[in-house]
């Protein structure tokens, strides 16, 4: 099961990051669990500078840019094989 | 560099349109047609550069120089300038904030990134370059970083730090970051292009209606606004024009790329350059949405005076402006 977290306070990049992400769970049938964090305190928990950040397993991927649905779906399944 | 655009608005309009070139609405038509064509240009190259460098601008490097050189004053300057060339997202600067202050950056050269960030951002610069052209294109970027070098420095001597709100102290103060962990993989350039050209086109069509009504309105005014009328009511000899061209401006935020076409109608028919370039600086500097975020991390009385501090020195340059230029 992976934990998927997209940190950001709400602005229009967080959104599609959002919205791509669960795209490419859905194409992949992977298990995976997306949370939106979009409360600021709970993101500056995190050593953030530019949102939206994606992260897997407490891991970040990307940092202050959107990612597109099969940029995200290859980072998956990358992560799967290993 | 741009004859065929004019070439082809004449040709649309008074060839085809067969509308007079003597005419308001001829004049009008044509100047509507060249201007939007050339300021959605210009808007989405600027972006589109600005995409690149944002691909690959080293924030965090950028923050751990800044948190461990001494330099002697010019960590204003380097913050201002980082903010100027930093393609701004309101919503990123609220992270940003708290994790410049959080690695040891003093809260006066936070300020200056935050002053300028917004100040000088890609949208702007695009559209002023395109009404006002290269010269006062320059004149509004440099003076956007030297006012936020300066507006940093000065809100820096304050002392400031105990208005912050209670929950960033307390964050400061024990500091609990989760490890971090961040390991991104290596993408080419040209794997990013895509991404980039698609945000790029995201942001230009985000603006596109708001650059057409601001070209039309000015297109509008062009035509029917006799020369120097505002020159008759707002001459360079009434100095309550830039305090006044501030104050209007801070509501303004959402309309940033259309109001320089009108600014610029404002200028040709006689209002002063730095009463013009002050009402750009506080709508894309000073704006509501900021301050609703900022009243995350800082006390009502701390935006109060960051507010004030940038509108002063706003105000002030605008009086210098209307002096030297």
């Amino acid at each position: 099961m992976l934990d998927i977290k997209i940190l950001g306070p709400g602005c229009p990049k967080c959104k599609t990051t959002y919205n791509n992400t669960i795209e490419a769970v859905k194409q992949l049938g992977i298990e995976a669990i997306v949370t939106k964090v979009e409360d600021i305190m709970e993101i500056m928990k995190y050593n953030v500078l530019s949102t939206p950040v994606l992260m897997i397993n407490e891991v970040a991927k990307f940092k202050g840019r959107t990612a597109d649905v099969s940029e995200i779906k290859k980072l998956l399944s990358n992560l799967e094989t290993c | 560099m741009f004859d065929w655009l004019q070439n082809f608005a004449d040709w649309l309009i008074y060839t085809i349109f067969h509308i007079g070139a003597d005419t308001h609405l001829g004049v009008a038509l044509n100047f509507f047609v060249y201007d939007t064509i050339k300021i959605l240009f210009l808007l989405f190259v600027i972006v589109f550069l600005m995409g690149i460098v944002n691909a690959y601008f080293p924030i965090d490097k950028l923050k751990n120089y800044l948190a461990s050189n001494k330099l002697f004053g010019l960590e204003y300057l380097f913050a201002s300038i980082f903010g100027a060339i930093t393609p701004f997202c309101s919503c990123s600067s609220v992270p940003l904030f708290i994790g410049f202050v959080r690695g040891g950056i003093p809260l006066g050269v936070t300020f200056s990134f935050l002053i300028t960030s917004p100040l000088v951002n890609e949208v702007a610069v695009a559209m002023f370059l395109g009404m006002f052209g290269i010269k006062a294109t320059l004149v509004y970027a440099i003076s956007g970083i030297l006012l936020g070098t300066i507006g940093g420095w000065f809100l820096g001597k304050m002392k400031l730090e105990h208005l912050l709100s209670d929950w960033v102290k307390t964050l400061l103060a024990n500091d609990q970051l989760k490890a971090e962990t961040y390991e991104e993989e290596k993408i080419t350039f040209r794997q990013r292009l895509p991404e980039i050209n698609r945000s790029a086109w995201e942001i230009v069509r985000g603006v596109v209606l708001y650059v057409i009504i601001g070209i039309a309105i000015g297109a509008a005014m062009h035509g029917y606004v006799p020369e120097n009328f505002f020159a008759q009511y707002l001459g360079s000899g009434a100095w309550w024009t830039v305090p006044l061209a501030v104050i209007l401006a801070v509501p303004m935020y959402a309309n940033a790329a259309g109001i320089v076409p009108v600014i610029q109608v404002f200028v040709a028919k006689g209002v002063p350059i730095g009463t013009a370039i002050s009402f750009m600086m506080a709508t894309v500097g000073l704006s509501l949405p900021e301050a609703t975020l900022l009243k995350k991390v800082m006390s009502m009385k701390l935006i109060g005076i960051f507010f004030g501090t940038v509108a002063l020195f706003i105000i002030l340059s605008g009086f210098l402006f209307n002096i030297v230029l």
